[in-house]
C-alpha cells in the first residue's frame, strides 16, 4: 500500500476514535446539566406525575450508559431524533442548515484564501517596503474590527449609501445559485475581512522564514527574479505552516460565525445551535456539537495530510 | 404659510395625520372647510384598498425553535404568524369593541355563566373543510389539556362544559365571566379543523392567508386563502414574515425596501428613522409595561412601608425619557392604563418624593444593608439602565438600593419569580380581568409579586361576573388602588409600540391590543 494512502487511512481511523470520545464528552456534559430532557420539555408547568410519565415514555429512567449507546446507535444510522421544542426532525434541519453554513464558508474561503496567499506573497516580496506596510495595515485594521461592527459598517455602506445589496441574507431552497450569491454577498465580505489578516500574516512570516535559507541565497545569486524565487523555491517549503493556519480559519468559518449569521439573519447552523441552547433543547445541542466536532477534526486531518505531502522528508520516509 | 400647508399635506399623504387633524390644521390656516375636505380627498391615500402584490414584514422575535402550534406561540413572530393564518371566534377592535369572526354572535345568560356562540355558516378552512361547532369545541378542548402546554390554559380552564349544538357552541363557565368573548379572541385560540388534535403544527386554519412554507426562525410565506369569508381583509396575493432579530439589519431592510414594515424600532434611532424618505414611524400607545417586582412575602419587602418607600423613590418621567426615549408613558404601580376599557382616569399619578420615601424607609427600621435589585439586559430593553437610574434616585432618598447584574441566560427560570426583587416586563391583555387574573390573583401561577389580598381577590371575582359597567368600573378602580398602595409591583412605565412602515403601505391603523396592528398588519394593509 502506498505510504500516503496508509497514512490517510490511519488519520481517518484516529479521527473517528477522537469523534467517539467527543461524543461521550458531549453526552456527559449534557447529562451534567441540571434538570433532564423531560423537565426541559414540560418547563415550569411540570407536575410530578407528568414528569414521571414522560420520563418513562422517553426511556430516561434507563442507566446513562444504555441511553448513550442508544443515542450513538441513532447517530450512526443517521437518526438524530426529534427537536423537543417544535418536534421537527433534527437530521433534516441540520442537513439544510449545514448546507447553508458550508455555502457561506465556501464563498468566503474561495475569496479569502487566494487573496490572503497573494497578499502574503506580495508582502514577503516587498518586506519592509510600502506595499508590505500597506497590506499589513489594511488587513490588521479589518481583523481588529469586531465582526458586528464590520457588519454594520458594510450594511450602512452597501445598502444605504450605495444600495447595491440587501441587508438580510437569508437563503431558501429553490433559490438560484446567483440569487444565493447575491444574498450572501455582505456576510461574505465581512468574513473575508475577518479571516484575511491571519492567513496573510502567516504566509508572509513563513516565507520570510524560508528566505533566510542558503538555497534561496543561491537562487538569488544565480539571478532568478525575486517573485520567482518566492514562488518556486520559498513557497513550496512554507506550505505546511500556511495550511495549518488556513485550515484553522476554514474551521472558524464553519463553526464560529454565529455573530455574522445573527446580524444578517442568515439561516445557518450557528444560529440554530444558539436558539436551541437558549431553550435547553438538548438533543439538538448534542447533534450540532457533534457535527461541529466532526468538521473540526476533518479539517485538521486534511491539514496534517497536506503538510506531510508537502514535505518530501515525510513523503519519502527512509 | 405655504410651507406650513405643504408640510401638513405631506403628513396627510404619508398617513401621518388623521382626517380630523388635517381638516383642523388646514382650516386654522384659513383654508375653507369645503376646500379642506376636497384637498384631503386628493392627497390622502385612497380609502379604496388595492389588491395584489407581496407584502413583507421584518419581525424581531423569532427562533429556530418555533413551531406553528398556536398553543405554543409566545414570542412576536409566532404570535403574528398565528394571527395571519388563524381565525378566532372574534377579534378585539382597536377601540376595545368586539369584531365577530368565526362566531357571528355571542350571547350570555343573565348571570354571565352560560355563553352561546352562533357559528358563521359556510366558512372554509384552508384544507377545504367547513368550519363547524365541533371544530371549535375540539379546539378549545385541546387547549384545556395540560399536554398541549397551551398559553391559553388559564383562559379555557374556567370553562366547565363545552357543547356543540348544531350551529351553536354552548360554553358553561365554572364562575361567571362577562368578558368571555374578549378572552376567546386570544391568538392561541385560532380554530383548527378537528381542533388540531391530529397535528397541531399543521398551520391549517380559517384565516385570510394560508401557510405556503414555514422555516422556523427564518421565514414564513403565506398565500391568499381564496375562499376567505371576508373581502375587506387580505389584500395582497402573498405575504411574508422574515425573522430579523438584529436591530440594525431590520432597520436597514426597511430603509432599503427589502421589507415593508418592521416591529420594535429601537427608541434610540426612531428620531433618525423619521427623517428617512419613504418611511414612517408609527407610535402606538399599548398596554405592555416594564416593571420591577417585589415579593410581598419575603423580607424586607413583606413590609408595606418598604414597598411604599421604593415606589416613591423612582423617577418615572426620567425613565420614560431616558429608557424609552420618550416613546411611552409613566406608570402608576398598577398594570392598567388608558388603553384598557373601564380605566379610571381619576387615580392620582404617583411621583418621585425623596422626603416621603425616606420617611417610609425610616419607619421600616431596616438595618441599612443593601437592598438588591436584580436586572439583566434581556429583562426588558434598557432594563439595566433603568435599574441603575432607579438605584441612583433611591440612594438620593437615603435608601441603600443596589443593582445586581444577572446574565440573560436562564433569567426567566433562575431569577424572575424566584428572587425577591427583579426587573421584568408584561405584555398587555385584552381586558383588565385577564391582566389581574394572570398575575395578581392570590392563586395565579404567574403571581410574580406573591401578592395575596383577600379583598382584591373577591373584587376580581365579583367584577368578572358583573354585567353592569358602572359597577364593574368601580370595582376595577378599587382594585387598582389596592394594588397601587399595597402591591409588590413597581410600574414606572408603559411602552409604546414603535414600528416602521414604508409609504407604499396603505390601510394602517393604530391598535393598542398588540404590535403591528395586533398582528393583523399583513392581512389588513395593502400595497399602494
Amino acid at each position: 500500500m502506498h505510504p500516503i494512502l496508509k497514512l490517510v487511512i490511519q488519520r481517518l481511523a484516529l479521527g473517528l476514535l477522537l469523534l467517539l470520545a467527543i461524543s461521550a464528552v458531549i453526552f456527559l456534559g449534557v447529562e451534567a446539566l441540571p434538570g433532564d430532557t423531560a423537565q426541559a420539555i414540560l418547563g415550569q408547568s411540570a407536575t410530578p406525575q407528568a414528569l414521571a410519565n414522560l420520563r418513562e415514555q422517553m426511556g430516561l429512567n434507563d442507566p446513562a450508559l444504555t441511553r448513550y449507546f442508544h443515542w450513538l446507535g441513532g447517530v450512526v444510522t443517521g437518526d438524530l431524533g426529534k427537536s423537543l421544542t417544535n418536534g421537527t426532525d433534527i437530521a433534516t434541519a441540520i442537513g439544510q442548515r449545514l448546507g447553508n453554513t458550508l455555502f457561506l464558508a465556501g464563498c468566503a474561503a474561495v475569496i479569502a484564501v487566494p487573496l490572503a496567499l497573494t497578499l502574503g506573497l506580495i508582502a514577503a516580496r516587498y518586506a519592509g517596503k510600502w506595499p508590505d506596510k500597506l497590506i499589513s495595515a489594511v488587513t490588521l485594521t479589518t481583523i481588529s474590527l469586531p465582526e458586528f461592527v464590520a457588519a454594520y459598517f458594510v450594511i450602512y455602506l452597501l445598502t444605504q449609501v450605495f444600495p447595491i445589496f440587501q441587508p438580510v441574507a437569508m437563503v431558501f431552497p429553490g433559490m438560484g445559485f446567483w440569487a444565493k450569491l447575491n444574498a450572501v454577498a455582505l456576510p461574505v465580505i465581512v468574513l473575508v475581512m475577518v479571516v484575511l489578516a491571519h492567513m496573510m500574516r502567516m504566509t508572509r512570516a513563513a516565507i520570510l522564514n524560508v528566505m533566510q535559507s542558503a538555497y534561496i541565497e543561491t537562487a538569488e545569486l544565480k539571478g532568478v527574479p525575486p517573485m520567482q524565487v518566492i514562488w518556486r523555491h520559498a513557497f513550496p517549503n512554507a506550505i505546511a505552516p500556511i495550511v495549518q493556519v488556513v485550515v484553522l480559519n476554514l474551521a472558524y468559518l464553519v463553526v464560529g460565525v454565529v455573530v455574522v449569521e445573527v446580524v444578517f439573519g442568515y439561516n445557518a447552523l450557528g444560529q440554530y445551535l444558539v436558539d436551541h441552547v437558549t431553550k435547553r433543547d438538548l438533543p439538538v445541542v448534542q447533534a450540532v456539537g457533534l457535527v461541529f466536532a466532526a468538521v473540526y477534526i476533518g479539517l485538521n486531518i486534511f491539514a496534517d495530510v497536506v503538510a506531510i505531502i508537502a514535505n518530501p522528508r515525510l513523503r519519502h520516509p527512509k | 404659510m405655504k410651507d406650513q400647508l405643504d408640510r401638513v399635506i405631506d403628513a396627510a399623504r404619508k398617513g401621518r395625520m388623521s382626517r380630523r387633524e388635517f381638516l383642523g390644521r388646514t382650516t386654522a390656516m384659513g383654508v375653507s372647510a369645503g376646500l379642506a375636505v376636497a384637498l384631503y380627498g386628493k392627497v390622502a391615500r385612497a380609502d379604496e384598498a388595492k389588491k395584489g402584490g407581496v407584502i413583507r414584514a421584518g419581525i424581531y422575535g423569532g427562533e429556530s425553535t418555533n413551531s406553528l402550534d398556536p398553543a405554543l406561540a409566545a414570542s412576536p413572530v409566532p404570535v403574528i404568524t398565528c394571527s395571519t393564518w388563524g381565525e378566532m371566534l372574534c377579534d378585539v377592535t382597536s377601540d376595545g369593541g368586539l369584531n365577530m369572526r368565526l362566531a357571528e354572535e355571542a350571547t350570555s345568560s343573565p348571570d354571565a355563566k352560560v355563553w352561546t356562540f352562533k357559528v358563521r355558516q359556510g366558512v372554509e378552512f384552508h384544507n377545504g373543510k367547513t368550519v363547524t361547532a365541533e371544530d371549535i369545541v375540539a379546539t378549545l378542548k385541546r387547549h384545556t389539556d395540560e399536554k398541549s402546554q397551551s398559553g391559553a390554559l388559564g383562559i379555557v380552564q374556567g370553562i366547565s362544559d363545552m357543547k356543540a349544538e348544531g350551529d351553536k357552541v354552548v360554553l358553561t363557565l365554572a364562575s361567571a365571566n362577562s368578558d368571555l368573548p374578549y378572552l376567546l379572541a386570544d391568538y392561541h385560540l385560532a380554530i383548527q379543523p378537528g381542533g388540531g388534535m391530529d397535528d397541531p403544527t399543521a398551520g391549517i386554519g380559517a384565516g385570510p392567508y394560508k401557510v405556503e412554507s414555514f422555516e422556523p426562525g427564518v421565514r414564513t410565506v403565506f398565500t391568499k386563502h381564496a375562499n376567505y369569508f371576508d373581502d375587506t381583509v387580505g389584500h395582497a396575493d402573498q405575504v411574508e414574515i422574515l425573522v430579523i432579530n438584529d436591530n440594525t439589519a431590520r432597520t436597514a431592510a426597511l430603509q432599503s425596501g427589502q421589507v415593508h414594515m418592521i416591529n420594535r424600532v429601537d427608541p434610540k434611532i426612531s428620531e433618525l428613522l423619521k427623517g428617512t424618505p419613504s418611511v414612517t414611524v408609527k407610535q402606538t400607545p399599548g398596554r405592555g409595561h416594564f416593571v420591577f417586582v417585589m415579593h410581598c412575602d419575603t423580607p424586607p419587602f413583606d413590609n408595606n412601608d418598604m414597598r411604599m418607600a421604593l415606589k416613591l423613590a423612582i423617577k418615572r418621567g426620567e425613565l420614560v425619557e431616558k429608557v424609552l426615549g420618550g416613546l411611552g408613558s409613566a406608570g402608576n404601580d398598577f398594570p392598567i392604563n388608558a388603553a384598557y376599557p373601564l380605566f379610571d382616569e381619576t387615580i392620582p399619578q404617583r411621583e418621585y418624593d425623596a422626603a416621603k420615601a425616606k420617611e417610609y424607609y425610616d419607619k421600616t427600621g431596616h438595618d441599612g444593608s443593601p437592598i438588591i435589585l436584580r436586572a439583566a439586559p434581556g429583562a426588558f430593553p434598557g432594563a439595566v439602565d433603568a435599574a441603575n437610574l432607579f438605584a441612583a434616585s433611591a440612594q438620593a432618598a437615603g435608601i441603600p438600593l443596589q443593582v445586581k447584574l444577572e446574565p440573560d441566560d436562564g433569567y426567566w427560570t433562575n431569577v424572575w419569580n424566584v428572587e425577591p426583587f427583579c426587573a421584568s416586563y408584561w405584555g398587555g391583555r385584552a381586558v383588565q380581568d385577564q391582566m389581574y387574573t394572570t398575575a395578581y390573583l392570590s392563586t395565579a401561577d404567574w403571581n410574580d409579586t406573591k401578592f395575596k389580598n383577600k379583598e382584591f381577590d373577591e373584587l376580581l371575582i365579583a367584577a368578572r361576573g358583573e354585567l353592569d359597567e358602572a359597577k364593574k368600573k368601580a370595582d376595577y378602580s378599587r382594585m387598582a388602588n389596592i394594588l397601587r398602595d399595597e402591591g409588590g409591583l413597581i410600574l414606572p412605565m408603559f411602552n409604546d409600540f414603535v414600528e416602521g412602515v414604508r409609504d407604499e403601505i396603505g390601510g394602517w391603523y393604530d391598535d393598542p391590543n398588540g404590535e403591528l396592528m395586533n398582528g393583523r398588519a399583513l392581512s389588513r394593509c395593502w400595497l399602494g
